[in-house]
C-alpha cells in the first residue's frame, strides 16, 4: 500500500459518534439525532466460508449494516472511511463473562455448627437456586472490564453471575459508550448452571453429587409446581426455572469428567446443555464428542511448572507437564474430533490472543478460530440475525486488523460496535515502507517500520560502504521530524517537515548547523520477513494417553484368548486348589482341567505360580473425585456421578490383583449416598468403569461419624444412636407414604389422573423406597453391637434386609443374629482403636463371624491397603485359624457373593468372567507379588509392561520438563503462558 | 484345635472364667531357672539362620547359641524343644507412641504432645501407661521393646527404650532418656481440604522463624553451663557428649539436608534420621555423616502419583542398598497398626531385600540405632533373653504364630483382651443351638 490514502484514515479517527439515540431519555437541551452513515471501503473482508473479499465496502447506519459487497460505488449519504489494506472480520463475542455483574457477598462465617435455614425471601429453599436472578438487573458499567474486553477484539458478551447452581438468567451486552438501557442487547439471552455450590451460607449440598442430586431435584420439584393452579406456595426460583426453561441452557463445568455427568443430568430432563469447560476437553474428546454438546472453551493454558529445582520438580505431577505441554492443542483436538464450540476470553485475559495464536499455531484451523468467536457464540444464544456474520440488518460490529486475525504480527487497530469506532491501536503502519531520502545533495535509502507498534527507521547511504544508521525519529500525522548521525562526520543531521501524497517534505539543519531543503519519497513495501510465517506443525508433541496420567496409556490393552498353564489354581469352587490349566476366550473362562486344547490362544507357562480370582474390595473410596454428602439423609446422591477413572490408585489397586471394587459414600451421614461399582478398567472412560448388571446399592452408617462426634459445635439432627433410630424409621415410613401415595394416583383411571395433581417426585423417598422393594441393597457403615441390632431390627420392621455390615468391628458379638438375619460383614482384619467405638474391635473378628455362619468378606477403606487385601486375608489365618481357603474367599468370593455378583465374578469356573491375578507366590503370602492382572481377559496390568510404563513415565518427565527448562531461557513458550496455576493432584 | 493361640494360656483362662473384664496380663515373674530351647530354627537377627539351634538363658541372659551339633550342656535346664519351630529376637519397634495414648480421638486419653514448641525436658517414659491394652497386641506378634516417645512442636522431648512387660515404667526401662526428638519444620505442608476434599500443597511461611527458634535455643544450648536454670537447656546437654541421640524426624529431601546440617553445626554427637521418605536422594550426605534412617513408609502409598507403584514397599531395599543402616518403623502408620511392624518387613522383603536381612532391620539395626543392641536384638550370648517362639516364618502373617515369649528371661503372657473376647465368643457360638 502507498501512503497516498492516509490521510483519510486519520479522518476517521477523529470522528465520535453519539450512538443512536434512546427515544425515551429527556435531553438536557436539543434533540440530537444522527444517522450515522458510514461507509468503510477498501477492507479485506472475512467471509464465513473463509475466503476474503478484497476491497469490500461496508455500509452501515444507525448502527447497523445496511450491505457488504464489492462495489466501489458509495452512495453519497455516507462518509467514506478508507481503510485500504486492512482485514475486516465480524466484531467478536465473548459468551462466557462476568462483565458488570458484581459479585455476592461472601457469608459470615458463624463456627462450625451446621447452617440448615434457607433464605428469608419467597425464594428456593436452597439458596444455591438462584434461578430467578437477572443478570440484566444487576448490570451496570464497569469502564475498566469494559475497556479490557473491547481491547481485545470483543464487541458483544454474555455477562452472568457464575455463582450458584442453577445461576439465573444472563444478559447479552455490547461494549460501546451506550447506556445500560441500549448495551443490554437481551436482558435474559441464556440460563446458566453449575455443579458447583457456590457463595452461600447454607452447609447443604457440601459436595458436587450433592449438587448433581439438588438440580435433578429442583428439575422435579419445577415440573410438579408447574402442574399447580394455584401454587401449593410461593417459590420464585422455581417460577424462574419454568420461565427460563425454554432459553439455551449452559451449564459450566470443571473438568470433563463432569462434563460427561452434566450431560448425563441434561439427557435425563431433556435439556442438551451448551458445556462451558476447562481446557482439557481434548484429554477425551471422543466423550465430549458423544454428548452432542457445543462447548463454550476457554484458552487459558498451564503456566509453566517451576522445573529448575530438580529435587521439588519431584512433586509436579505427570498429568500436570503433561497437560502443559498439550493444553495449546485443545481446541484443535476438539475441532478435528468434530466438537463444535465457542472459544472464550474467560480466564485467559490479557494472554487471550497470544494463547489464541498459539492454538492457531498448533493447528486450529483459522476459520474454525473465527467462527468460535462470532457465527457459533451467535447461534449458541439464537443471535445470528443481529451477531456474529457480516449481513445486512445485524448490528454494525466489526473488527479491523492489520492483517490475516491469527498471523503472529497481526495487531488488532479499530473495534466497531454498533457504528461506534473504537481506535485500539493508534500507531499508522499504512506508511511502512522503503523511502528515497534526499537531502541536500545526498542521497539515502530510509526504511520506515513500524514493528510492535513502534516506528522505527533506518538508512543507508547511497555511497559505497557506509553502514545502515538508526534514525531518531517522531511521527504523527501532521508532522515529522528525524535526526540520524553520519559515521565520521561529528554532528547530526536534524529535519522537519510535513506530509505529502506520497511522503513527506520539509527542512532542517545539517552537521555544521546550515539549512537544508529534504524529501522522503515512497518506492515500494518492506520485504516482508520470512520467518513471520509461522509453520504449522500438524504432529503431536507426544500423544493423548488414557487416563491422561502417569502409567496411562497410548492404546488400552485389548482382550486375549489364552491358556495359563500349570498355575496353582484357587478355584474357590468345590475343586479347591490344584495345579491345572485354565483356558480364557472372549473374556471369560471358557475351561479348568489339564491338557485343555487352545488352539491358538496364547500360552501362558505359569509353572511356579499361583493363579486366583481377582481381589474384589467390597469398600473402598478411590476413583472419586468426592466422597461424602453430609444431609443427614443424602440416598439421593450417586457416586457414579463423581466417578473419577484418572485416579493413580486405580492402576495401584490392580498392582495389587484387585480387579473390582464398591465405591462408597462416606460415613457422614445415617443414610449415604448410592455406590458406584466398578471394574479396575483403567484407561476407560468413567461410566465404562461401572459394572453394568451390578445391583444398586446404597450406603448407610452408624455411630461416631453420623453423630458428628469430633465436632462439638454440630447441631445435626441426630447426635445420638437414639436419633440415628429415629431417623431410619423415619425416612422409611415416609417413603412408605411416599409409596402409597404413588400407588393411589397411578391406580386412577386416565380420565381421573388428567384431573388430578400427580405426587411431587422426591429423590429421597424413591431412593428409600426402592430399599423397601428390595430393588436396592444396602452397605451399612457400623461399629457396635447396639446399633449393629438396632439397624437390623429397624430393617425387619420395614420387612427387607441389611445385605451387608461394612466395619462391623463388633459383629462378633452378635454374629449370629446377623448370620439369622442373612446379613454379611465386611470388615478390616485388624484395624482397632482409633476412636472409643472400635475399642473392643478385634481381629478375630472375621474368623468369629465367619464361624457363626456370616458371609464375611475384608475390605480396605484404604487406597493404601486395599493394595494388600491378599495380606489382610491372610492375618485371618493368624487371628481365628481361618482355613487358606476361606481366608482367601474373604476378598474374593465372599464380596462377590455380598455384592450379587458372584454368578459372574470370585471364583474360577467356566462361563465366569476372566478377572484373573497371576502370583509370584502363595496368594495369602506377605512375599507374593502379582505379575499378571486380567479384567475379562485384558491384561490391564503386567509386571512387564509396568516396567516399560515407569521408563516412559520417566523419559516423558524429562523430556517435558527440558522444554519447560528452553522455553524459561528465552526458547518459545510451547503452550503459550496463561494465569492459571497448574492445578493439583487428587 | 486350634494352633494360633499361645501355648500357655492355662493362667489367662482363669481370668476368662472371672468376673474381671479387660484388664492386662500379670507382668511375668523373673527367670526362675536356667531354660534350654531346642530343636530351633534360630533367627539370629543379623542375618544368619542356625538349624536344630539350641538357645540356653539363665537369669534373663543368653548363656549359649548354637546348633545341635554344639556340645550345649542343658544339665539343670527346663528344655522346651520346639521341633523345628521359628526363634527370633524381640523385635523392636522405635518411635512409637505406644503407651501414650489409647484411644487417639478421645483427648484426656492422649499424653502425646505438650504445649508449646520446645519440650526438651519432657519425658516420655514417665507417662508410659504399662496398663495400656494396646501393648499385648503389639507382643502378640513379637514386638518385645519399643522406643516411647513424645511428638509435637519442634523438640518434643526424651524418649526411653521400654521392655514391654512390667509393673510400672520404671521395671519396664531399658534405657531411660535415651534420645532427643527433633521435628524439623516442614518447608510445605500437604493437608486434606475437608471443603474441597482435596489435598493442597502450601508453603509454610514460618519456616525461617521456626529455624531461628532452633538455632536460639541451639545456640544456648550448646554454651550453656548449668546457670540459669533452664530446664530444657539442661535436657540438651547429652546431644552435645554423646549421651543423648538426636532423632531428626525429616522426610523431605531438603528438609534432610537442613536438619542434618543444623545438627551438624552445634557438635551433635549422633543423629538418626526418622520418617526418611526421601532419604535415598541424600544418600552421601547421610553416608558421609554415618547417619542412620528409620524408614516408616513401608505400608504408605507412593509419594507421588507417578513414582513406581512399588516404590514404599522397594525402599527398604534401596536404601540398604545404598549402604546405609536402616532400620523400618511404624511412626506414619496409626499405633494401633504398628503391631504390623513384621509385615512391613515382610513386605520389604518380597520387594527387594532378602528375608533375613529384611528381619534385622527390625531386630539388630533397630537395636544398634537405638543404642540398645548391647541387650536387645540378635540372639547371641551374653545379650537379654528376649526372644519368642513362632511356629512359623513371622514377618508373614499368613504364617506367624507366636507361640512363647520372653523378655529377659521371663515368660510372658502373650494373652490379652483381644484374645480374651475372641475366647469368649468361639465359645458363645461353638455351643449348641439354643431355642
Amino acid at each position: 500500500m502507498s501512503p497516498t490514502r492516509i490521510s483519510l484514515l486519520l479522518i476517521g479517527t477523529l470522528l465520535t459518534f453519539a450512538g443512536s439515540a434512546q427515544e425515551t431519555v429527556t435531553p438536557n437541551g436539543i434533540e440530537d439525532v444522527r444517522l450515522n452513515a458510514i461507509a468503510i471501503t477498501g477492507v479485506t473482508l472475512y467471509q464465513p466460508d473463509g475466503q476474503y473479499l478484497e476491497n469490500a465496502v461496508v455500509l452501515m447506519r444507525e448502527g447497523r449494516i445496511v450491505s457488504i459487497s464489492d462495489n466501489p460505488a458509495v452512495p453519497d449519504d455516507y462518509f467514506v472511511v478508507d481503510l485500504a489494506g486492512r482485514y475486516l472480520y465480524p466484531g467478536l463475542i465473548d459468551a462466557y463473562t462476568e462483565y458488570g455483574i458484581p459479585a455476592i457477598e461472601p457469608p459470615v462465617t458463624t463456627g462450625n455448627a451446621e447452617r440448615l435455614d434457607g433464605p428469608q425471601q419467597a425464594l428456593n429453599t436452597k439458596e444455591t437456586i438462584r434461578a430467578h436472578f437477572r443478570a440484566s438487573l444487576e448490570f451496570a458499567h464497569d469502564e475498566e472490564t469494559r475497556k479490557n474486553l473491547r481491547d481485545l477484539g470483543f464487541s458483544t458478551v454474555l455477562s452472568l453471575r457464575a455463582d450458584g447452581i442453577a445461576r439465573g438468567t444472563s444478559a447479552l451486552v455490547t461494549l460501546g459508550d451506550e447506556s445500560a438501557n441500549e448495551s443490554v442487547l437481551v436482558p435474559d439471552v441464556a440460563a446458566h448452571f453449575s455443579f458447583s455450590r457456590g457463595t452461600t451460607h447454607q452447609s447443604l449440598p457440601s459436595s458436587p453429587m450433592g449438587a448433581v442430586a439438588l438440580l435433578r431435584q429442583t428439575y422435579l420439584d419445577a415440573q410438579w409446581f408447574a402442574q399447580q393452579n394455584p401454587r401449593p406456595f410461593t417459590d420464585e426460583s422455581l417460577e424462574a426455572l419454568l420461565r427460563t426453561g425454554s432459553l439455551p441452557q449452559i451449564m459450566e463445568v470443571e473438568t470433563w469428567q463432569q462434563a460427561l455427568t452434566a450431560d448425563r443430568v441434561g439427557d435425563e430432563f431433556l435439556t442438551q446443555y451448551i458445556l462451558k469447560v476447562g481446557n482439557d476437553a481434548y484429554q477425551q474428546a471422543q466423550l465430549i464428542e458423544d454428548t452432542d454438546a457445543v462447548l463454550i472453551v476457554p484458552v487459558n493454558f498451564p503456566a509453566a511448572p517451576e522445573v529448575s529445582d530438580a529435587l521439588d520438580a519431584d512433586e509436579l505431577s505427570f498429568a500436570d507437564l503433561k497437560h502443559w505441554e498439550l493444553a495449546a492443542y485443545n481446541l484443535r483436538l476438539l475441532n478435528e474430533q468434530g466438537v463444535e464450540f465457542a472459544i472464550t476470553s474467560h480466564g485467559a485475559g490479557k494472554d487471550f490472543w497470544k494463547n489464541m495464536r498459539a492454538a492457531v499455531a498448533k493447528g486450529l484451523p483459522e476459520q474454525v478460530a473465527v467462527d468460535a468467536l462470532t457465527r457459533i457464540p451467535a447461534q449458541l444464544l439464537n443471535m445470528e440475525n443481529r451477531i456474529g456474520q457480516l449481513q445486512s440488518g445485524a448490528l454494525a460490529n466489526l473488527l479491523i486488523s492489520s492483517g490475516p486475525l491469527f498471523a503472529e504480527d497481526t495487531r488488532l487497530l479499530e473495534n466497531w460496535i454498533r457504528g461506534e469506532r473504537f481506535v485500539l491501536d493508534a500507531s499508522i503502519d499504512g506508511r511502512s515502507g522503503q523511502y528515497q531520502l534526499v537531502v541536500g545533495s545526498d542521497n539515502y535509502n530510509f526504511e520506515l517500520d513500524f514493528d510492535k507498534g513502534k516506528v522505527k527507521a533506518s538508512l543507508v547511504s547511497t555511497e559505497e560502504g557506509v553502514d545502515e544508521i538508526d534514525v531518531t525519529l517522531e511521527l504523527t500525522e501532521d508532522l515529522i521530524s528525524f535526526s540520524f548521525a553520519e559515521p565520521d562526520i561529528d554532528g547530526l543531521v536534524r529535519l522537519n517537515g510535513w506530509p505529502l501524497d506520497a511522503g513527506w517534505q520539509g527542512t532542517g539543519l545539517d552537521q555544521s548547523g546550515a539549512p537544508v531543503a529534504w524529501q522522503l519519497t515512497y518506492v515500494q513495501p518492506l520485504v516482508p520477513d520470512a520467518a513471520a510465517v509461522a509453520e504449522i506443525d500438524m504432529t503431536l508433541p507426544a500423544p493423548v494417553l488414557h487416563p491422561f496420567e502417569a502409567f496411562g496409556r497410548e492404546t488400552i490393552p485389548v482382550s486375549q484368548d489364552m491358556v495359563i498353564r500349570n498355575a496353582t489354581v484357587w478355584t474357590n469352587e468345590d475343586a479347591g486348589t490344584l495345579i491345572t490349566d485354565v483356558l480364557v476366550r472372549d473374556g471369560r473362562i471358557a475351561a479348568v482341567g489339564t491338557g485343555l486344547r487352545a488352539g491358538d490362544a496364547l500360552e501362558i507357562d505359569a509353572t511356579g505360580k499361583h493363579l486366583t480370582p481377582g481381589i474384589i474390595d467390597e469398600h473402598s473410596h478411590i476413583a472419586l473425585t468426592s466422597i461424602n454428602e453430609s444431609a443427614t439423609n443424602s440416598s439421593m446422591v450417586r457416586m457414579r456421578d463423581v466417578l473419577d477413572s484418572e485416579d493413580v490408585n486405580i492402576y495401584r489397586n490392580l498392582a495389587g490383583g484387585v480387579t473390582a471394587a464398591q465405591l462408597l459414600h462416606g460415613s457422614a451421614n445415617p443414610i449415604g449416598g448410592q455406590s458406584a461399582i466398578i471394574k479396575m478398567k483403567w484407561g476407560m472412560a468413567p461410566e465404562a468403569l461401572l459394572i453394568e448388571d451390578a445391583p444398586p446399592f446404597i450406603k448407610f452408617a452408624l455411630g461416631e461419624n453420623v453423630k458428628r462426634s469430633t465436632n462439638p459445635a454440630s447441631i445435626r439432627y441426630p447426635q445420638t444412636r437414639m436419633g440415628v433410630e429415629q431417623v431410619f424409621v423415619d425416612a422409611f415410613s415416609q417413603a412408605r407414604e411416599y409409596g402409597r401415595r404413588w400407588d393411589d394416583y397411578n391406580s386412577l383411571s386416565a380420565a381421573a389422573k388428567r384431573s388430578t395433581t400427580p405426587p411431587r417426585r422426591d429423590l429421597v423417598n424413591e431412593t428409600m423406597l426402592e430399599i423397601l422393594n428390595k430393588e436396592r441393597y444396602v452397605t451399612s457403615h457400623s461399629y457396635v453391637q447396639s446399633e449393629i441390632n438396632m439397624l437390623m431390627t429397624v430393617a425387619e420392621s420395614f420387612d427387607f434386609n441389611i445385605n451387608t455390615f461394612t466395619h462391623i468391628l463388633e459383629g462378633y458379638k452378635v454374629a449370629d443374629k446377623m448370620a439369622e438375619h442373612g446379613a454379611g460383614g465386611s470388615t478390616f482384619a485388624d484395624w482397632w482403636g482409633y476412636k472409643w467405638e472400635v475399642r473392643y474391635a478385634i481381629p478375630y473378628n472375621a474368623a468369629l463371624m465367619h464361624q457363626a455362619g456370616v458371609v464375611v468378606a475384608i475390605n480396605s477403606d484404604d487406597a493404601e491397603m486395599s493394595r494388600r487385601l491378599n495380606q489382610e486375608a491372610a492375618k485371618i489365618i493368624k487371628y481365628g485359624d481361618l482355613s487358606e481357603i476361606d481366608a482367601l474367599k474373604l476378598v474374593t468370593l465372599n464380596p462377590a457373593i455380598l455384592l450379587h455378583l458372584d454368578h459372574r465374578m470370585g471364583s474360577i469356573r467356566e462361563g465366569k468372567d476372566a478377572d484373573l491375578v497371576l502370583w509370584s507366590d502363595h496368594p495369602l503370602s506377605v512375599y507374593a507379588v502379582p505379575e499378571t492382572t486380567w479384567i475379562e481377559g485384558v491384561p490391564y496390568y503386567d509386571r512387564q509392561s509396568d516396567q516399560s510404563l515407569r521408563e516412559m513415565v520417566g523419559v516423558e518427565r524429562a523430556r517435558i520438563m527440558a522444554k519447560i527448562a528452553a522455553a524459561d531461557s528465552g526458547g518459545n513458550d510451547n503452550s503459550g503462558n496463561g494465569e492459571e496455576e497448574p492445578a493439583h493432584e487428587e | 484345635m486350634k494352633n494360633n493361640l499361645p501355648g500357655i494360656l492355662v493362667g489367662s483362662l482363669i481370668f476368662f472364667c472371672a468376673p474381671g473384664f479387660a484388664i492386662v496380663p500379670v507382668p511375668a515373674p523373673e527367670q526362675s531357672e536356667p531354660i534350654a530351647i531346642t530343636g530351633a530354627i534360630i533367627h539370629v537377627g543379623n542375618g544368619a539362620v542356625i538349624g536344630d539351634g539350641i538357645i540356653t538363658f539363665d537369669d534373663g541372659v543368653i548363656t549359649a547359641v548354637g546348633s545341635a551339633m554344639d556340645a550345649i550342656d542343658l544339665s539343670g535346664h527346663r528344655v522346651i524343644d520346639l521341633q523345628g519351630q521359628h526363634v527370633y529376637p524381640g523385635f523392636v519397634l522405635p518411635n512409637t507412641t505406644l503407651g501414650l495414648v489409647e484411644v487417639e480421638n478421645i483427648r484426656s486419653t492422649q499424653d502425646i504432645i505438650e504445649e508449646g514448641d520446645i519440650n526438651a525436658s519432657v519425658r516420655a517414659a514417665i507417662a508410659y501407661n504399662t496398663d495400656s491394652e494396646l501393648i499385648p497386641t503389639l507382643r502378640f506378634n513379637g514386638i518385645l521393646t519399643a522406643q516411647i516417645t513424645p511428638q509435637g512442636g519442634l523438640v518434643t522431648g526424651l524418649s526411653s527404650v521400654m521392655k514391654l512387660d512390667g509393673w510400672n515404667w520404671e521395671d519396664t526401662m531399658l534405657v531411660a532418656d535415651d534420645a532427643m526428638h527433633l521435628n524439623w519444620p516442614t518447608l510445605r505442608s500437604r493437608d486434606f481440604n475437608e471443603e474441597t476434599e482435596q489435598f493442597e500443597t502450601t508453603d509454610n511461611e514460618e519456616y525461617a522463624g521456626q529455624v531461628q527458634v532452633l538455632n536460639s535455643l541451639f545456640q544456648n544450648a550448646s554454651t550453656y553451663n548449668g546457670a540459669p536454670i533452664n530446664l530444657n537447656l539442661l535436657a540438651m546437654q547429652g546431644l552435645f557428649n554423646g549421651m543423648v541421640r538426636l532423632y531428626l524426624h525429616a522426610n523431605d529431601a531438603k528438609e534432610i539436608i537442613a536438619g542434618v546440617q543444623f545438627a551438624r553445626r552445634y557438635g551433635v554427637r549422633q543423629i538418626v534420621l526418622v520418617g526418611g521418605r526421601e532419604a535415598l536422594q541424600v544418600k552421601d550426605l547421610l553416608l558421609a555423616n554415618s547417619i542412620p534412617v528409620i524408614y516408616e513408609g513401608v505400608h504408605a502409598l507412593p509419594e507421588q502419583e507417578w513414582h513406581d507403584v512399588d516404590a514404599s514397599f522397594r525402599m527398604p531395599f534401596l536404601l540398604h542398598e545404598a549402604g546405609l543402616k536402616v532400620g523400618i518403623g511404624g511412626g506414619a502408620t496409626e499405633l494401633q497398626s504398628q503391631r504390623n511392624l513384621p509385615f512391613f518387613a515382610g513386605t520389604a522383603a518380597a520387594y527387594g531385600l532378602d528375608r533375613e536381612t529384611a528381619l534385622s532391620l527390625i531386630t539388630r539395626n533397630n537395636a544398634e540405632i537405638l543404642g540398645v543392641a548391647d541387650r536387645v536384638g540378635t540372639i547371641e550370648t551374653g545379650k537379654d533373653a528376649t526372644l519368642f517362639v513362632s511356629i512359623g516364618d513371622a514377618l508373614d502373617m499368613r504364617t506367624s504364630q507366636v507361640q512363647q515369649a520372653f523378655i529377659q528371661g521371663r515368660q510372658i503372657d502373650l494373652y490379652g483382651t483381644q484374645q480374651e473376647l475372641y475366647e469368649r465368643f468361639d465359645e458363645k457360638y461353638s455351643q449348641p443351638e439354643r431355642d
